[in-house]
This record gives structure tokens, C-alpha cells and sequence, in this order.
């Protein structure tokens, strides 16, 4: 068509258009040229057509291009090469998180620079691999979208700059007016910088106030023993444990190695039982003791053993064959029912303040007091059999108080200890220099009261929201002339505060902490500061005027060489670092004085103050996993409801949901009640951590605030209490709406006694099916067959494995509202189930995730067949596939499957999308998804393995999320096909059994029953 | 009993007049026919703004779910079915009435059958169209529903799985509505011709030409037509079965205790039948007045229907004993407290609301006068539907809330938006009938002008011609 320049060489008949053309003269094509500037030589190119053609199809390629959707991004490249770095691979580094006010020894996986997983720390022995919950889930901190970014000054947006030039104005003479409030100083750096300033400032003061604290325990031991001690734990070592409301299990854990020491003294109960042959297992006793052999030499494989100095350290030791041939026996003595409740194979539920009572009638039992009048009168046969059963395990034993009982039954318990020769063998002392937190915080008020205080430094917590209520602490902070507030999110005191600086993540910084046995552990960054963020050490050496980094102090605290330097950072501990044991003397004069000293309780109703296990005091509540994370016994959810039990409930007329007004010394809050089953009466436990007015989008308003009741003197508990019911109601959501089992054989459960009388009890509970198979299965004797047993015996149901899995798995928050209509999205849950009588119920936790059902009957309704049965016995989720008919999980007997109702990352910020594992696929809404035995990570160490030299995998080289992090290593899971591994003796253990056996879907997912060890006497 | 057979007056009481008044041939193409010839009536305009508007809202309702997710609906983790799957199977049950007068009924020359074979024929074919749009909608991601036909398509690049019930359920619902059309359409094919003839204007000439496929009514016409139209009864009398035998298996097949069960088969086909007459007596009291054939649908016809109510209703009640007595029969706890659960349980309001709607409520069609008093069977009808409702409810909700661990328990409530779907697809329903009822003859006009001089000639010369007794006149 466009054939003008090809005149002279056309084949047809000529065609011209003027003469000029027709004689092609150079004249002509400068025409051309001038008339259509713009590829005119084009026209003149004998390729011209082809031209066109290319650039039309490159423009519309180009076209189509920028329409697909795969944004544009910016790769910046490593200026310096990092040794080792492999791009998506993950790394993991060693560190140290103060959670919930205790260090914990952490190992963080970080890929390509960011961190998206927290585990504990295998080489430190108070974790050995273990991290609970609040430690899993402040990975979600570090990328809050609501975390605090910026200097503010009275709430304007400042910078550090101006912060430095006016902090400079504030430090000068002798630091007259000047106080500085931190929480506990776990950081002997921290610690170092704190006699710097006070050396610098010699009028200056630095207290520690911390709302949840040890107060009680030291001041019990310097009753005790005139010193100030920490009591440290051996429950590996104990027969007989005695808790005097301690819920050593969860709110009052001292160290997660006291969670492992006692879930291996329970799964112990399995030594010595003989084979039922009449059952259909093939377990003999033999292989039963065999199995119990083995299963240390698992935990030996899965733990390298720890270094030679943290191996003295008593929890980590091994267990030796004597101490491994009983179960142990628990006692617990509580108000509320705690997880620590629920395990006890005698529980006596008692007002908090009637405990002490009980522990001086046992001490006098038990003749660690001189006799006298029993205080309480009713529970004399226990009070008899359990001294009996404890003096017949003498330096066998133990007795534990908890820190909201006063500093006498502290007191007493230590008397007991000694009395019993437990002293040296199952508990130890360290000491404590820290003084007491309701101190502290009472003399800051007084002399801010007294105008002493001109500059009031807030170094981390929240004093405003959660200091005694008493104190009136609130408008005295306001009343300070400077008052600076470092901190993580803009809370309560950041408001009030003159100067909020924003606090650096755990994750972000460098510093150090000491675990509660005092081994000091390294914090290393694994990420810059995500924003304009300083740690507590890089403010204070702002304000000392010190040029040094944190990483050079932390350096320079550790007094290492560098070699033992970066041993420790690679270890996450530094060695030999443990606080001496010291042996202090029983001064049992003093013991009884003050008992006898001690106010008699009043009678009546009272109010204990818990701190909770998702906020915890109050720091977690803008984390969204720790909210929606059900409470242990209660199962309710972004709430904190007011408890009592039954029995008082009918008393004052309340039902669940009641709105009550619970006043104490003219202080009120108004709480929704839930009616606890095995809750003492007369009693009612309030919540900690809730009712935040200034913190995140997720924390503000959830719940009400308790702190509004708590006064100085009354910190644990307090009597002369009155609950009037108001005429509101409220709804309170929950995940598990049904307690019992229905008279179903679905959590299982005997005595000692009648598991050594008949062995197989819980796969005899199963319903007796013949089944004629119309097809050959498919062969699962090949390969790597996964499978999971669960002991219900040692699992304490804490949550640490759903946070896990929550973290490992991308798994949404779905908020109250959500959860309220059934569309939680936990995969792991932990069915929670009642047995007994309303008011002395007995507990079971049962984690109930996918069983991955050979004969899996969501497959096969599918159709789609999004769901389908790998090789190796997973049940996988295709996400891409599915289509969201809902079907499999209709038809799912366990109800696993959770369905993406909306798309519940929508209004997911950029920093929030850093949390995600890139390991996982983030579903959108409308899909199914539910555990898949953490595929990914089986898949990791299966390439991992092909890529070195096909290897097989070794039992323990996959761990699940949830397995990994369990404190009570009550999850196993492997190769079913590997005779060797943990997962297989467990399945041929006497205890085990399939849950809905009668089904037929052959689930590998199986349980171990549950034994509790009731004194023979009490029966 | 012979004389009656020369009894004029005997027959009739016998077998009553399916056609009443004795009108003329060209009276029924008349009654037939006007309706879609006269001017438009306000009154039509007033109800398709009305039904119109409803249609709209479930427009609004299904963009809000789409847009949004599944969440606006109360499903929940127990319960992943909840309206949704109760609204298709009640659908489909209500459409099962159409192709059991056209396909089942025309077999055994049942002659009832058609003054209301096109209605209910219509019905189904409507009450399909809303069942269908839940089983697509449903789903949580809507856009990839198609994922459920085996069509080659590059994003699954593999084959449905066969075992799945809703795999079944697609083909088989998607059978019966093409059938269903099919054979709807090649009996209005004389009827349109009719209409074509009748058109004043080119308009209605050219579509009418168009639609009835050149009918001109000849022998061979005729021959073929009946012929196709038998072929397509006969193709149609399996699928009665068939689909909601295949629904039922959406439940059968599963191991959910209250689901797990094999009597579901024909309990959902008679239930189905059961809704489906139902739901054709309420739309045909309405429109034999509106349209004034109550000489062409008589009370023959409806105390017909209200007899199959009566039969199937007694099988319904029958189906859920034997339900409790195989669950406690069964010994199975969890079957037996499925069905304690159902009765007793949170949802025991629902329970009973299907058993007086569905079992003692047709017990008084028993009674001659109430079967064939209009208002009472009216309203009676109503209380089926509400009751057969009910019955996929509880089938759905009672069992899927409470199944084998008591931790996974849950409740379901509907929220304004399932409600308001609901609504909007009987919106959609009276929409449709509302333009066939301007467009289409709502009668078979060819049928039943066939069947009156069929019966005529039987009249006059059955008697003279047999040996006269009344079993000959049976057989013919």
C-alpha cells in the first residue's frame, strides 16, 4: 500500500501520481522528506511494512506489559557482600527478649533481613527450645503499624535532636529532682548505666516499679532468711509438688525449664505399667519401659547437650533413672482455676486470702511451726494427707507460693521447704537485689506529692495506667515539671508525658538481659530500626553524654574476648554466667512472728487481681494474636471478664454476661461476669492488662481497666469487698461455647491406679468396629510418613503452640465481632474440657489441629480437588484450587478447617504485610485452609537434604511450629515408617489413642491419654 | 357399577369436567391468548415494579456478597453451609412439581394434567433459575465457580474430582434445567404459533414467527411434535428422581451424623414433590383468578394437586420417624443425639415448625371440604412451603452445629443479608412469571383443546361402541 518509492522496480502495469514521482528524482524524495518529516524514510525503506508490523507488535506488547499486575519494585543490592547469605534463606540468630518482664533466651529466623519467627533458644537451658506464647507473638510488635514512630512533645511531633539540645537543659548539677522509673533491669548494662548516672547525679534516684512483680517472694525470704533471695526450682527432682497459689504453669511461671521438669515427671507414669493383652495394641510393658529409655535419648538428640558450665545448672541436667520411675504427684491450692489447677491431682479451691491460713495449718502439720489451734477447720484430711505424703518425700518435694499471696506464706513456704530438706535439692536460692515495686512506686508518689520531683525519666512500662490505684498516680505525673517517657507505643504516660521518645524493639537493638536464674544472654539487632526508634541504652547514653554504641557497651559489660564474644552471641547465652546459689538459714522465730503478726483476713467476699495470659500487665494488649488467643480456662477472647464461681454467682444472682460493680475501699470498676466452674466462692478475680485508653487500634477499649481497684496494699488480693449486679448485660465471646463431652469418649482420662490394673484403657474406650475394605489401600510403607502424637498427659494447654502456629502460618486475627459468629482461624486450637462437678471440676487440654485422615473424608467431597492426600500422608491444601465451597469442612469430623470469610488482610498496613513468613502462602479470602504439619518446613529440610547428598531425614530434623515451641514437650511428630523415631514408640505406647476411631478415617494425629496420680489416702 | 357407565351424570361424578362451562375451542384460545394481546394493564406494570424492585435487591445483595466475601452471610466455622445450600435445595424442591405434571403425569396420560402443566412447568423452570444462582454464589471466590464445569481451562489444567457429590450435583442440576427448558419450549411451540397467527402487528408477527419455528400445524407437524414431545417426557421422568436423589447425596454421601443416611434419596423426591404442589397451589389460586380460567383450571385439578400433597406430605412425616427410629435403632450415640438435638436442642423451634407445617398440616386435606376450599388450601400451601423450608434448615443447621466434639459447637443466625437474598430471589421468581404471564400463554391451549375433544368423543361414542362396561372405558 505504501509502495510509492518501489516505481521503477514494480512488475505491473505503472501507476503515478505526478510527473515528478513518476521520475523518482532526487528533488522529489527531499519533498518527501520536508512534507512528511517523521518516518518519511521509512516510506522510502523497502522494509518499511515489515517495520510497522515489529513496532506495532512491540507497542502492543509493551501495552499488555504494563497491564499485568506485578508491581515494580527496587532491588537494592547488598553494598558488601554478607558471608553466607543465601537470598530466601533463612537465618537465624540468637537473642534475648525481656517477656513479660523475664528474659528469655530467643532464637529469631530472619529472612532476607527480616525477622518472621521467634523460637526459644535449644543452647539455653531455662528454654532448651521452648518460647511461650507472649514471646512468639512479639514478633507482631516489631511491626505494628501503631507502634510509636516519632519524638513527641506534648504530643507534637518533635525530633531526637531537640530532644538531646532540652535533655541537655534537664541533666545538669547534681541530678537534685531528678528520678528515673524503669521496669525490673534485667540488663546489666542497663544496670551499669544506671551507677553511671547515679555516680554522675548523686541526687538523683532510679526505681523500679514493675505491676506484676516478685515483691511478695523477696520480701518472704527476707522474713525467712533476713535476705532477699529468688527461689529457683527443680521439679525433675520433686515427687510431691505443693502449689500455694502459684500458678507456676503459665501467669506465675519462673522459668520455662519449670513447665519441661514437671511434664517430664508426668509423662513418667508410664514406667512400670504392664501390657493389657487383651488389648489390640502390641505394646508390652517391656517395650513400654524401652520406649521411656528412648524417648530421653530423643530429647538428647533434639537438645544438644547444653555447655559445660549451663549443665551444673540443675534443670538442664538429665534425669536419672530413679528420679524418671514415678509421676509425680501436685497439690495445688488456688481461687482461681489456672492451667497449674488444672493439672493437680488434688485441688483445693480456697479464697486467695484464706491460703495462708492453710499454709500455717500445714506447716503446723507438717512441724515446721509449733503446734497450735488449726486456722481452718475443714480441710483437715487433705491438709493430713498431704503432710503425710509430703514428709514421706522428704528433699523430695516441694512447696511453691505464688506472687500474689503476701510475703508470709512466702515465708512459710520456705519454712515447709526446709522442714521437708528441700532445700539444695528442689529449690535453690539466687539472689535478688531488686527492691520492692509497690515501694518504690509509693515513694515516687509521696515526693512527687511533696514537689521533690522536677524531672521524672519513665524508662519503659506504663506507671500512668497501672500504678496502684491509691497513689493517684495519674494527675502526680502531671504534676511533675519534665517529664520524659521512653516507650513502644504512645500510652497512657506518653500522653501525659512532656517528652515521649519512641522505644526500639527487642529486635532492633543491641543490649543483654539475665534470665531468672541470672545467666546472661546477648540481645542482638537482626533489623535497623524500622522507625526513628532509640533503646533504653542509647537514650540514656544520650543523656549521659556518652559517645559510646550500645553494641560497644553491651561488649564491653560482657567483659569477652572476641572469640568467647561471638561464642556467646552464636549461643544466645553467655557461659557460666548463672547467679551463685546461695545457702541461707531458716530464722523460723521470725516466721512465726510475723504469721502471727499478719491481719487476719476478713471474712466475705474478695478480689484478687491476676495478670493476664494475653496482655499480661497491660504491654500486650495492641497485639492482635495475643488478644484473639483464648484464655486458657475460660476460652474467651479480646475480654477479660470478671470471675466467680458458681456457687457465688447463684448467691448474688449473676449469669454470664451479668455487669457487676465490684468496690473496695471506695474505688470501683464495673466487670462482666463469667461464671468460672471450680472457682473458690466468695471470690472474684479480676484481670489485669485491659481497659487501655491510649494504646494501638486493637487494644483501646478492650476489656475494662482493673488497675482502677488496685491499691498499694492490696497488689494481689484484697478482702471487704462488695459486687453489686448492675442491670446491663454483656456478651462475651468465646471460642468454645460446650464444656463438657458429652458423655463422649473424646478427651480420655484414668487414675494411676487403674492404669496399671488395665494399661490400654483409652484405646478401650474406642467403639468396636469391623470393617470390610472394599479396595487396597494406598501403601504408605515407603518414604517419609508423617504423623504426630499429642501427650495429654504433659500438655498444659498454654497457647505457646497456637501462637506458633499463628506466626509460622500467616494465620489472620479475625477480631471480637468475628470470632463472636465462628470465624476464628486458628488451625491448632485447644479444646478445653470439664469433667466432675460444677464446683470441684477437673480440666483436660486437648489441641485439637488436623489429623491428617488417611481415609480423610474433606478429600473426597471436594470438588474441585483442592485437597488432596500426598505421598507421604499429608493432607495438602491447594489454596490456588480451591474454590471455597465450604464442603470439606462440613464434612470435617474434628472441624479443623477454617474458611477465609472475608479477605482479612485488607486494611493491612506495609509494615504489618513484614510479619508474614514468605515460606507460606497468604490466603485470600474465600479459600479453605487448615495445619498441614507445617509442609513447609518438612519441604525446607527434604531439599535441604537432597541438596546434601539425599541423606534420610533424621527424627528431629522437622520440627512443626507448634512442636517446636511447646515448653512441655507434649507434641511429637515424624516419620511413622522409621521404627527409631519418637513418633513411632509413642504410637505404640499403652496410652495412645485415635480420636473418633469409630470413623475409620484413620487420622495420624493420634493421643496419649491423660493419668492423674490422686494420694490413695484422698480416694 | 355397569350402569354407570351409561350415566352421563355418573361419569362426571366419577371423573369430574376438567373443563367446565363447556366452552368452544375458540373460547379457550380466547381466555388463553388475551392476555398477551390486550394493552398493557396497569396493574401488570404495578406488580413488575414491585417485583422488579425485589429483583434489585437481590442484584444489590449478591454485588454486596461478591464484593465482599461469604462473611456478610451468617455461616460459620460449624456451620459452612447455612441459607445458602437451604434456599438451592428448597428451590429445586419447589421446581420438581413442574416436571412431574409435564413429564411423569403426560406418561400416564394422566389428563389433569394440562390446564397446569405450562404453569408449573414455568414455575420449575423459574424456581430453578433461583436455585441455581446459590450453588455459584456461594462459593467463596465466585469468579472461579466455573472451576465446577469440566471445561478445558489453563488456571485448574486437571479434572474436577469425580467423587464429590457437588460435582454430581452440577451436572445433575444443570441436566434438568436444560431438559426442563427443552421441553418447556417445544410444548409452547403450538401455542406460539397460535399468538403468531393471532398478531395484528409485524412485530408481534415477526417474534412469535420466530419463536414457534415455523409451526404451521400440519399432520406431520403434529406427528413430530408429539413424538419429540413424548421423547423429551421420557427423558425427563429419570431426572425427577434424579435431581434431588443427587441434592439429597450432597448430605448422603458425607459422615456428618443427621446427614449420614440413606433414606434421604426418596424422602428429598417426595418432599420435593411435595413443596413443588404445594407451591403450584399457590400460584394457581392466584393467577385462575387474575386471569379468570377458573373454567379452564378447575377445582378438579386443584383437589388433584392437594391429594398428591396429601400423599407425599404422609411420606415426609413418615421419612422423619423413621429417622429417629434408625438413629436410635443405629445405636450410634452421635446419630441418636443428632436427632435428640434436633427436637430438643437450640434449633427445637425450627424442628417443630417443620413437623406441624410438613406432617400434620396436610393431614386435613383427609377431608374433601377443606381440599377443595380455595382459601384454606391457600393458606395451606403457604404452611408447606414454610414447613419444606424448614426441613433443609434443620437438615442443614441442626446437624452441621453440633456434630462429634462438643469444643467445635457452634450456632448459626442468618444475617440481614442472607435474609434479604432470600427475599430478593422470590423477587426474582414473580419477576419471571410476571413477564410469562404477558408474553406466553399461560395455559397449553393445543393440550387442552386436544384433551376436550378427546373427552367429547369419549362421551358420545365410548358407550355405543364398547360393550359398555366401565373398565373399557378405563382402558381407553
Amino acid at each position: 500500500m505504501i509502495q510509492i518509492e518501489g516505481i521503477g522496480n514494480q512488475t505491473g502495469k505503472k501507476f503515478w501520481r505526478s510527473l515528478n514521482e513518476l521520475a523518482a528524482t532526487p528533488k522529489f524524495k527531499e519533498w518527501l522528506v520536508q512534507e512528511f518529516p517523521e518516518g518519511a524514510t521509512d516510506l522510502l525503506d523497502s522494509g518499511s511494512r515489515r517495520r510497522f508490523m515489529q513496532l506495532m507488535a512491540a507497542s502492543m506488547g509493551l501495552a499488555g506489559l504494563t497491564a499485568c499486575r506485578r508491581p515494580v519494585e527496587k532491588i537494592l543490592p547488598h553494598a558488601k557482600g554478607v558471608e553466607g547469605l543465601v537470598h530466601g534463606a533463612p537465618q537465624h540468630y540468637a537473642t534475648v527478649m525481656n517477656v513479660a518482664g523475664q528474659a528469655q533466651a530467643l532464637v529469631v529466623e530472619a529472612i532476607d533481613g527480616r525477622p518472621v519467627k521467634i523460637e526459644g533458644n535449644r543452647k539455653h537451658p531455662l528454654s532448651n527450645g521452648a518460647a511461650n506464647a507472649w514471646a512468639q507473638a512479639s514478633i507482631l510488635n516489631l511491626y505494628d503499624p501503631d507502634r510509636s514512630q516519632q519524638v513527641l512533645e506534648k504530643g507534637k511531633v518533635s525530633s531526637w535532636e531537640a530532644f538531646a539540645a532540652a535533655a541537655k537543659g534537664t541533666f545538669v548539677g547534681d541530678g537534685e529532682g531528678v528520678r528515673v522509673l524503669s521496669g525490673a533491669v534485667l540488663s546489666p548494662t542497663l544496670g551499669s548505666l544506671r551507677t553511671a548516672l547515679l555516680a554522675k547525679y548523686p541526687k538523683a534516684k532510679w526505681l523500679e516499679y514493675e505491676a506484676v512483680n516478685e515483691d511478695a517472694a523477696l520480701a518472704g525470704s527476707e522474713l525467712a532468711f533476713g535476705d532477699r533471695l529468688r527461689p529457683q526450682y527443680n521439679l525433675l527432682k520433686a515427687d510431691v509438688v505443693l502449689s500455694l497459689d502459684c500458678d507456676f504453669l503459665q501467669l506465675d511461671n519462673p522459668g520455662l525449664h519449670v513447665i519441661r521438669d514437671f511434664a517430664k515427671r508426668r509423662k513418667a507414669v508410664d514406667v512400670g505399667v504392664s501390657a493389657d493383652h487383651a488389648g489390640g495394641h502390641a505394646a508390652t510393658g517391656h517395650q513400654a519401659t524401652e520406649h521411656k529409655a528412648d524417648e530421653h535419648k530423643a530429647e538428647e538428640h533434639k537438645a544438644p547437650a547444653p555447655p559445660a558450665a549451663a549443665a551444673a545448672h540443675t534443670p538442664a541436667a538429665p534425669v536419672a533413672a530413679t528420679e524418671a520411675a514415678t509421676v509425680n504427684r501436685l497439690y495445688v491450692i488456688e481461687n482461681n482455676f489456672t492451667l497449674t489447677g488444672a493439672q493437680a491431682d488434688h485441688r483445693l479451691r480456697l479464697r486467695a486470702a484464706d491460703v495462708q491460713a492453710f499454709a500455717a495449718d500445714l506447716a503446723r502439720e507438717v512441724g515446721a511451726l509449733p503446734q497450735g489451734l488449726k486456722i481452718l477447720g475443714q480441710s483437715d484430711k487433705l491438709i493430713a494427707a498431704l503432710a503425710k505424703d509430703l514428709l514421706a518425700h522428704k528433699g523430695r518435694s516441694v512447696v511453691m507460693a505464688g506472687p500474689r499471696q503476701p510475703a508470709v506464706v512466702h515465708a512459710l513456704a520456705a519454712a515447709l521447704n526446709q522442714t521437708l530438706g528441700n532445700l539444695g535439692e528442689t529449690v535453690t536460692f539466687t539472689r535478688a537485689g531488686r527492691e520492692s515495686s509497690a515501694t518504690a512506686i509509693t515513694e515516687l508518689g509521696k515526693e512527687i506529692g511533696a514537689g521533690q520531683v522536677k524531672t521524672l525519666v519513665v524508662l519503659g512500662g506504663n506507671p500512668v495506667y497501672n500504678a496502684p490505684a491509691d497513689l493517684d498516680f495519674a494527675a502526680k505525673f502531671k504534676s511533675v515539671a519534665t517529664t520524659i517517657h521512653l516507650g513502644s507505643e504512645v500510652d497512657e504516660t506518653a500522653v501525659a508525658s512532656t517528652w515521649h521518645l519512641p522505644e526500639s524493639h527487642p529486635l532492633e537493638s543491641w543490649g543483654d538481659a539475665a534470665s531468672p536464674d541470672g545467666a546472661i544472654s546477648l540481645q542482638q539487632p537482626l533489623i535497623e530500626p524500622i522507625f526513628k526508634t532509640k533503646s533504653a541504652i542509647e537514650v540514656l547514653s544520650l543523656a549521659l553524654g556518652m559517645s559510646t554504641s550500645a553494641y560497644e557497651q553491651v561488649k564491653a559489660q560482657s567483659k569477652l574476648d572476641d572469640a568467647a564474644w561471638r561464642q556467646a552471641l552464636h549461643d544466645g547465652l553467655i557461659a557460666g554466667s548463672q547467679s551463685a546459689t546461695v545457702k541461707p538459714a531458716l530464722n523460723a522465730k521470725a516466721v512465726e512472728a510475723a504469721l502471727a503478726a499478719a491481719p487476719k483476713p476478713a471474712a466475705g467476699i474478695e478480689v484478687v487481681f491476676a495478670p493476664s495470659a494475653s496482655t499480661f500487665d497491660g504491654r500486650y494488649a495492641n497485639n492482635a494474636w495475643l488478644q484473639e488467643a483464648p484464655e486458657p480456662m475460660t476460652k474467651i477472647v479480646w475480654d477479660n471478664p470478671a470471675l466467680v464461681s458458681p456457687k457465688t454467682a447463684k448467691e448474688l444472682k449473676l449469669e454470664e454476661g451479668s455487669v457487676i460493680v465490684v468496690e473496695r475501699a471506695g474505688r470501683k470498676v464495673e466487670a462482666p461476669v463469667l461464671v468460672q466452674p471450680g472457682h473458690a466462692d466468695n471470690s472474684v478475680t479480676l484481670t489485669l492488662g485491659y481497659g487501655r485508653t491510649a494504646v494501638g487500634r486493637v487494644g483501646t477499649g478492650v476489656g475494662y481497666n482493673a488497675y482502677l481497684l488496685r491499691t498499694s496494699d492490696a497488689m494481689g488480693f484484697g478482702t471487704g469487698v462488695t459486687i453489686t449486679k448492675s442491670s446491663r448485660t454483656y456478651s462475651l465471646v468465646t471460642t468454645q461455647e460446650h464444656h463438657d463431652q458429652a458423655g463422649r469418649p473424646v478427651v480420655r482420662e484414668a487414675t494411676l491406679a487403674k492404669y496399671k490394673e488395665e494399661a490400654q484403657f483409652a484405646s478401650h474406650e474406642d467403639a468396636h468396629i469391623e470393617l470390610f475394605q472394599l479396595f487396597d489401600s494406598y501403601d504408605y510403607s515407603k518414604g517419609n510418613q508423617w504423623g504426630m502424637v499429642v501427650d495429654l498427659q504433659s500438655c498444659i494447654g498454654c497457647n505457646a503452640c497456637l501462637v506458633a502456629c499463628q506466626s509460622e502460618n500467616n494465620i489472620p486475627v479475625v477480631g471480637r465481632d468475628q470470632v463472636s459468629k465462628g470465624r476464628e482461624m486458628h488451625w491448632i486450637r485447644l479444646d478445653r474440657y470439664f469433667t466432675g462437678t460444677e464446683d470441684d471440676p477437673e480440666v483436660v487440654h486437648q489441641p485439637m489441629a488436623c489429623q491428617q485422615c488417611e481415609n480423610a473424608p474433606c478429600e473426597s467431597v471436594c470438588p474441585v480437588a483442592a485437597t488432596v492426600h500426598s505421598p507421604e500422608g499429608l493432607n495438602d491444601m491447594a489454596y490456588n484450587r480451591c474454590v471455597g465451597t465450604r464442603y470439606c469442612a462440613n464434612n470435617c469430623p474434628y472441624k479443623v478447617r477454617r474458611f477465609n470469610y472475608f479477605n482479612w488482610h485488607k486494611d493491612l498496613e506495609e509494615v504489618g504485610k513484614m510479619v508474614f513468613n514468605p515460606d507460606v502462602t497468604v490466603r485470600m479470602r474465600g479459600v479453605m485452609e487448615k495445619c498441614n504439619y507445617c509442609v513447609q518446613r518438612i519441604q525446607e529440610v527434604k531439599i535441604a537434604h537432597k541438596v546434601n547428598g539425599r541423606k534420610p531425614i533424621q527424627d528431629g530434623d522437622v520440627l512443626t511450629a507448634c512442636q517446636q515451641t511447646c515448653p512441655a514437650e507434649a507434641i511429637s511428630f515424624g516419620n511413622l515408617n522409621d521404627p527409631e523415631s519418637a513418633v513411632s514408640k509413642l504410637k505404640k505406647n499403652n496410652r495412645n489413642y485415635t480420636l473418633l476411631h469409630e470413623l475409620n478415617v484413620k487420622p495420624r494425629t493420634t493421643y496419649l491419654a491423660k493419668v492423674r496420680n490422686p494420694n490413695p489416702e484422698l480416694a | 357399577m355397569a350402569d354407570l357407565a351409561f350415566d352421563p351424570k355418573a361419569v362426571e361424578q366419577l371423573s369430574p369436567p376438567l373443563v367446565t362451562g363447556k366452552p368452544s375451542l375458540h373460547e379457550v384460545t380466547e381466555a388463553v391468548s388475551i392476555h398477551t394481546e390486550l394493552e398493557t394493564h396497569r396493574n401488570w406494570y404495578i406488580a413488575l415494579a414491585i417485583s422488579g424492585s425485589v429483583t434489585l435487591l437481590l442484584g444489590s445483595m449478591l454485588a454486596y456478597l461478591i464484593s465482599t466475601g461469604i462473611g456478610v452471610w451468617g455461616n460459620n466455622n460449624p456451620v459452612g453451609w447455612g441459607w445458602d445450600i437451604t434456599n438451592f435445595v428448597f428451590w429445586i424442591g419447589i421446581g420438581h412439581a413442574g416436571t412431574l405434571i409435564s413429564a411423569i403425569l403426560f406418561l400416564f396420560r394422566q389428563k389433569w394434567r394440562t390446564s397446569i402443566n405450562r404453569f408449573a412447568e414455568a414455575m420449575t423452570l423459574f424456581a430453578v433459575a433461583c436455585a441455581g444462582i446459590y450453588p455459584l454464589v456461594h462459593v467463596g471466590r465466585p469468579w472461579r465457580a466455573y472451576w465446577l464445569f469440566p471445561i478445558p481451562n489453563a488456571d485448574l489444567a486437571m479434572w474436577q474430582n469425580f467423587r464429590s457429590p457437588l460435582l454430581w450435583d452440577v451436572f445433575a442440576v444443570s441436566t434438568y434445567a436444560t431438559v426442563s427448558a427443552l421441553f418447556w419450549y417445544v410444548g409452547l411451540i403450538p401455542d406460539l404459533a397460535i399468538i403468531r397467527d393471532r398478531a395484528t402487528t409485524k412485530l408481534r408477527h415477526t417474534i412469535y414467527g420466530i419463536a414457534s419455528l415455523g409451526w404451521r400445524g400440519s399432520a406431520t407437524h403434529w406427528k413430530n411434535y408429539e413424538k419429540a414431545y413424548m421423547i423429551l417426557a421420557g427423558l425427563s421422568t429419570p431426572l425427577v428422581l434424579s435431581v434431588h436423589t443427587i441434592v439429597s447425596f450432597d448430605f448422603a454421601v458425607s459422615i456428618i451424623p443427621g446427614w449420614h443416611t440413606t433414606i434421604f434419596p426418596p424422602y428429598f423426591v417426595a418432599g420435593a414433590i411435595f413443596s413443588g404442589f404445594a407451591m403450584v397451589i399457590t400460584l394457581m389460586v392466584i393467577a385462575r383468578w387474575v386471569f379468570k380460567v377458573e373454567h379452564l383450571v378447575t377445582m378438579t385439578h386443584l383437589e388433584n394437586m392437594n391429594k398428591v400433597i396429601l400423599a407425599t406430605g404422609t411420606i415426609v412425616g413418615y421419612a422423619y420417624a423413621t429417622e429417629f427410629f434408625i438413629a436410635w435403632y443405629s445405636g450410634n450415640e452421635y446419630e441418636r443425639f443428632t436427632f435428640i438435638n434436633r427436637a430438643m436442642g437450640p434449633y427445637a423451634w425450627a424442628y417443630w415448625s417443620m413437623v406441624s407445617c410438613n406432617v400434620i398440616s396436610p393431614q386435613f386435606f383427609w377431608f374433601k371440604k377443606l381440599r377443595t376450599n380455595i382459601p384454606f388450601m391457600f393458606v395451606l400451601s403457604i404452611f408447606v412451603n414454610i414447613g419444606m423450608w424448614f426441613e433443609r434448615f434443620v437438615i442443614i443447621a441442626t446437624s452441621l452445629h453440633r456434630d462429634f466434639l462438643p469444643s467445635s459447637w457452634g450456632y448459626f443466625r442468618p444475617t440481614i443479608v442472607d435474609i434479604l437474598t432470600f427475599f430478593g430471589t422470590f423477587g426474582l421468581f414473580i419477576t419471571l412469571f410476571v413477564f410469562f404471564t404477558r408474553f406466553l400463554p399461560i395455559i397449553a391451549v393445543s393440550e387442552v383443546k386436544g384433551m376436550m375433544i378427546q373427552t367429547e368423543h369419549e362421551k358420545h361414542y365410548l358407550p355405543a361402541t364398547t360393550a359398555g362396561s366401565p373398565e373399557s372405558v378405563k382402558a381407553h
